[in-house]
């Protein structure tokens, strides 16, 4: 085990958690993301070597430790627990060969899931992504704060931001904001 | 003072008194109560003044169209300017304001400017500033700068919160009145998902403001009922103090809800507004009409107003605007009016109708093919003079006036996209034409349907329309029975004969003023209102466009529709600038980006300065150093002596693969990639299409197909974007994939003779990194620290032995202190962006400063790196005879003489002799910093010909500052120009 601590994106050495009202925000560290993109032609190729279904268009799939979200054409960011696979790119491209370009992108992000019964109040207040049609699973890109985001529905009360991880306190300002909005 | 003027019933809740001031006098109100309303049930008449004459204004209408009383609500931070008093909700300490007047709104001096209106008429601004010249910028603009504008600001922070949002629907409902209201109800029983929005703080419309009965029961009642309803469909959003103030493009509506402007102020972290962009399948203007007033003779007392508005005053506010009101019209609409007080126990002395055929009414005369021909009453109507049908002339004492001159459908929202409406002769109004926005329809008054039971079948039947194209099945709802009448009007729109009949009351724009318009050519109805002020500021002419170009119709003897409207601009009605701000003040203007170093760095005190988003450390100040020349030279002198480290993850990484990888950055730069070994670094120049050159930086080839390409820290998005182009556009059958790693890897700098040391104890130990094993411009992925996955670059911005080091951004924290620790045998020191400036200065590298948008290669001395093998972008531009001229500007160095002298960045060059002017231009100056190792100041520039004139004097100038330094060019290279010490 190497010396070097890990900070969370919030410049902290434990994830934050903020109660506000009904809503939680939880600052979310435990996930490994590795991005995934088809060699040209190879997709099902891919699909082959892969232990999970690729989903399609604004869809995400899970199975056993990892989970697929669809990103664009052809491209993937798979999640699994960083624990467990903080060399995720590194085991993935062992998996995928040549069918598949991968990039470790588990720092380029941060994470929080918000959680509550008025989420679809509170991320109407930040974003054009339409989330109270959205299902558990679905996945979309769009922008929060000017920020590019995911917003990733895990459950009817429970929504996973996924950000750049250098505007992590950007993206808690707004979320933070939006929830004493709606408190 | 009591409320005098107030009746019985109406829709206030006399059980919740409420205290207000107005200019500093008490009042009481109910709940329920707009400012204007309180006002006249206290007696009060007299709100404002108008802009240019300071003429005595009172309330002309209930509604948002209001153009005279504007007051300015609030103080302190909260202050608010040009509030419209006639929709501004009481409550208990509201503080009100009369503006634009001085001393008092009783006696305002600036009234004087009544006196000379002969000479204020239209025009009167390009007529009179134009000479002497002189006088224009130190009398005129400072005269008019102070008389400009209505209410004022205190200049204090506003401390309250606005945010914003997005809501999408199927059907958007804007305007809660019957036609609305059938709509979403037909809507809402139909599943859609419907928002209904309206700026009245209470649903209904005008059936808050009539008597007449919905089948068995009252208006009122019924919009209770409907409101129930539309409450407890979860598919209805129900949005009062919401006023749509915008169309704009694929079915988008701009939308500002009042969240807490009723209340004294907001809850903690509440908004007091919220601005919300609304996504619409479809779009129902349901806005209704406003009713136009009549100009005549001194029509703009307080007292006199449009008939609407005194039924909405009786009907739902219970309030009249004087004991005694008199009616004029042209219409049998406005004889409600006079029905509705009388019931409620008002006086009417008469009814003057133009009509020689006007029905009589009970209770009052009405005076059938009379005109009012003057009126009197300084600060307030008293009186009415009345030229009778035979030609006699009667004085009518009274305190109000009710006046109509017909209803205009409300057709603003159906004009944003440049919609042209067209004339309806049925009702002698502008009905919204063919080009409506996409998506959007009509219903009701606002589409010139004027009857209560015509608007609530035609929003209903818009409603099952609208939905039948979103494949949405619709039932018809029951609606209730209404009245059905025709509109009875006969065209009216000024009394002939008057010397100063107003059609503008906000901007003083009278027949007279339309009429000098005509005369002087300014026909146009665009023409017309730019030269008269018709229509501009608060009310954009709601109530005055269509008197003014009905007279202007009138002069040319074009028809009305063919004189034709101005055009219609969103918004709607003011929009404050904190909701268009929303939560995006102060330092949340904008997101930042932080480097993993940053909290480290803010212990240390640093300086931060903003890059792009990025927040990085420019110095970092030690005990002592009160300037900060004195911490930037010592960073480049500590750096060029023994070891520094400056956080350069701002910099773009993106992460290139793919079997065609090589091949593509080959398309890409200007240089070659394609046989760059793995384990190499290449620095690369990219072209713009033009040619000229646009971004540097390094590509690193990880294996056969994988790069890592380095981009400045500007351009990276800029860089990615076109990469993306290209791999998308330009070569869709290369096998490439590209993904942005710039935020996953925390990077560092570790620049000079000791950088090899430090790192060696950073650097796991079996990873040489030794001059052989690891020379200069190698890359390798490697661990640090006992096994933690790393990346390491040898390349140099300082021109120092310098490495670049990188690990997962969650680390980088850690790995900054644990070469800090490692590095303190060195004294190790960390620099900020302005010594890395200095010292890429000193090495003569390029960076944004060069790269300016207007240098090529060959200017940046780069010209043999442009491959003339191979295709890339900008290659054939780049060719272009002008850009490889021989006399080009080349980027050398330059050194003051004397060395005491500084180096003017932005300077120009100038022979050492002969004139100083653009024509005798050498070049100019693109960096300068003081050299702390030459102990001189020293510089960067462009010289033509520069190359072959090293040695050569010339004069630094820049006129405008009274710079002349006499400068020598020198090689750019200040510091290790063979680049020793980089590869040792």
């Amino acid at each position: 085990m190497h010396k070097l601590k890990p900070i969370t994106p919030l410049g902290a050495d434990t994830p934050r958690v903020d109660q506000i009202g009904t809503q939680t925000i939880t600052e979310v560290v435990d996930q490994a993301l590795a991005s995934v993109a088809a060699r040209d032609g190879r997709r099902d190729a891919l699909q082959k070597v892969l232990p999970l279904i690729l989903p399609g268009v604004g869809k995400t799939e899970s199975q056993s430790d990892f989970t697929a979200l669809w990103t664009g054409p052809d491209q993937w960011m798979i999640s699994a627990s960083h624990d467990q696979h903080e060399l995720l790119a590194a085991e993935l491209k062992q998996m995928v060969g040549d069918t598949a370009s991968v990039v470790e992108q588990t720092d380029g992000w941060c994470r929080f899931d918000v959680s509550g019964a008025a989420l679809c109040d509170l991320f109407e207040r930040l974003s054009n992504v339409r989330l109270r049609t959205m299902a558990a699973g679905d996945v979309t890109r769009g922008t929060i704060e000017h920020l590019g985001a995911f917003l990733w529905r895990l459950d009817d009360d429970r929504v996973a931001v996924i950000a750049p991880r250098s505007s992590a306190a950007s993206l808690h300002h707004a979320l933070m904001a939006a929830a004493q909005s709606i408190a | 003072m009591t409320q005098l003027n107030r009746l019985s019933g109406g829709l206030i809740d006399r059980s919740a008194t409420l205290n207000f001031s107005f200019d500093g006098n008490s009042y009481q109100g109910h709940a329920g109560d707009t400012l204007a309303s309180a006002l006249l049930a206290n007696g009060v008449r007299l709100m404002g003044r108008s802009f240019k004459y300071h003429r005595p204004r009172g309330v002309l209408t209930a509604g948002s169209e209001e153009p005279n009383a504007l007051v300015e609500l609030r103080s302190g931070g909260r202050q608010e300017p040009n509030t419209r008093a006639t929709v501004a909700e009481i409550y208990d300490g509201l503080v009100a304001n009369s503006q634009n007047r001085w001393p008092s709104l009783e006696r305002d001096m600036m009234a004087i400017n009544d006196r000379f209106s002969n000479f204020l008429s239209a025009g009167f601004y390009y007529k009179t500033f134009m000479w002497p010249k002189a006088f224009w910028e130190k009398l005129y603009e400072p005269i008019i700068r102070k008389a400009a504008g209505l209410g004022s600001l205190t200049g204090e922070d506003d401390p309250d919160v606005y945010d914003k949002g997005f809501l999408h629907c199927d059907l958007l409902v804007i305007g809660a009145g019957p036609a609305g209201l059938a709509a979403a109800l037909t809507a809402g029983r139909a599943g859609a998902q419907v928002i209904i929005a309206d700026e009245d703080f209470r649903l209904g419309g005008r059936l808050l403001m009539e008597a007449a009965p919905l089948s068995d029961m009252s208006g009122v009642e019924w919009v209770e009922q409907a409101q129930t309803e539309l409450a407890s469909s979860p598919n209805v959003r129900v949005m009062p103090r919401t006023t749509v103030f915008g169309a704009y493009d694929h079915g988008i509506y701009g939308a500002v809800e009042r969240n807490a402007d009723h209340l004294i102020a907001p809850e903690t972290d509440k908004p007091r507004q919220t601005l919300w962009r609304i996504y619409s399948k479809r779009a129902l203007v349901a806005a209704g009409a406003i009713e136009r007033p009549i100009g005549f003779e001194n029509n703009d007392r307080p007292g006199v107003m449009l008939a609407g508005a005194t039924r909405a005053y009786a009907n739902r506010y219970a309030v009249t605007p004087a004991q005694s009101v008199a009616v004029f019209a042209n219409n049998d609409d406005a004889h409600q009016a006079a029905r509705d007080l009388i019931a409620k126990g008002v006086e009417v002395p008469a009814v003057v109708d133009i009509r020689p055929d006007a029905p009589k009414i009970d209770g009052t005369e009405v005076l059938a093919g009379a005109q009012i021909v003057d009126t009197k009453g300084r600060l307030g109507l008293t009186s009415v003079t009345v030229r009778l049908a035979d030609g006699q002339t009667r004085v009518i004492p009274c305190g109000a006036l009710a006046m109509s001159g017909g209803w205009n459908p409300n057709l603003s929202l159906t004009c944003h996209q440049r919609g042209r409406p067209v004339w309806n002769e049925d009702i002698h109004a502008f009905v919204p034409g063919k080009d409506l926005p996409p998506g959007q329809c009509v219903a009701g008054a606002a589409m010139g349907e004027m009857s209560t039971h015509a608007a609530l079948t035609s929003g209903a039947a818009k409603a099952v329309e609208a939905l039948s194209d979103l494949g949405i099945t619709v039932s018809p709802v029951v609606l209730p029975k209404a009245e059905d009448g025709p509109v009875s009007l006969t065209p009216f729109w000024h009394v002939s004969g008057a010397k100063r009949a107003w059609l503008d009351f906000q901007n003083d724009v009278t027949v007279k003023d339309v009429k000098l318009a005509h005369q002087e050519n300014f026909t146009s109805v665009e023409h017309l209102k730019r030269y008269t002020t018709l229509g501009m500021a608060t009310d954009q002419g709601k109530t005055s466009n269509m008197g003014a170009l009905a007279v202007m119709a009138e002069l040319t003897g074009k028809s009305i529709p063919d004189t034709g409207t101005t055009i219609f601009r969103p918004p709607y009605t003011p929009v404050s600038m904190g909701a268009f701000a929303g939560r995006a003040v102060g330092k949340e203007f904008h997101p930042t980006r932080l480097t993993p170093s940053h909290k480290w760095a803010e212990e240390q005190g640093a300086v931060f300065v903003e890059v792009g988003n990025w927040l990085r450390a420019q110095w970092f100040p030690q005990k002592g150093e009160t300037h900060w020349r004195q911490s930037v030279d010592r960073e480049v002198l500590a750096t060029r002596s023994s070891v520094g480290i400056c956080d350069v993850t701002t910099l773009g990484k993106i992460d290139v693969q793919g079997v065609d990888a090589a091949e593509f950055l080959n398309k890409i730069y200007a240089n070659g990639f394609a046989k760059l070994p793995v384990g190499k670094v290449r620095y690369g120049l990219m072209l713009r299409e033009d040619g000229v050159a646009y971004d540097d930086g390094t590509a690193a080839r990880l294996a056969e197909d994988h790069f890592v390409v380095t981009t400045t820290t500007a351009n990276a998005v800029l860089v990615y974007r076109n990469m993306e182009f290209a791999r998308q556009c330009l070569w869709p059958d290369l096998d490439v994939q590209l993904i942005s790693t710039t935020e996953a890897w925390a990077q560092y700098a570790v620049a000079g003779p000791n950088a090899r040391r430090l790192l060696q104890k950073i650097v796991d130990p079996e990873f040489d990194i030794s001059n052989e094993a690891f020379p200069f411009m190698s890359c390798g992925e490697i661990t640090v620290c006992g096994g933690c996955r790393a990346r390491l670059f040898r390349i140099s911005f300082s021109g120092e032995l310098a490495y670049e080091i990188a690990v997962p951004t969650r680390y980088g924290d850690a790995l900054m202190r644990e070469m800090m620790a490692a590095g303190e045998e060195f004294d190790v020191t960390p620099y900020g962006t302005e010594a890395l400036g200095v010292m890429r200065i000193e090495k003569g590298h390029a960076a944004g400063n060069e790269l300016n948008g207007t240098t090529t290669a060959l200017n940046l001395g780069l010209g043999r790196m442009v491959s003339t093998k191979k295709d890339f972008v900008g290659s054939v531009l780049a060719r272009r005879e002008g850009m490889n001229t021989e006399d080009a500007l080349n980027l050398v160095g330059l050194r003051p003489v004397d060395a005491s002298k500084p180096v003017p960045a932005g300077g120009h060059l100038m022979g050492t002799l002969g004139p100083i002017d653009a024509a005798h231009d050498q070049g100019y100056v693109t960096s300068a910093a003081y050299s702390p190792i030459l102990e001189s100041a020293i510089g960067l520039g462009f010289v033509k010909s520069g190359f072959e004139r090293i040695g050569e004097q010339l004069r630094l100038v820049n006129p405008l500052e009274g710079h002349e330094v006499l400068v020598e060019i020198v090689s750019p290279h200040f510091v290790d120009p063979e680049g020793e010490k980089l590869r040792a």
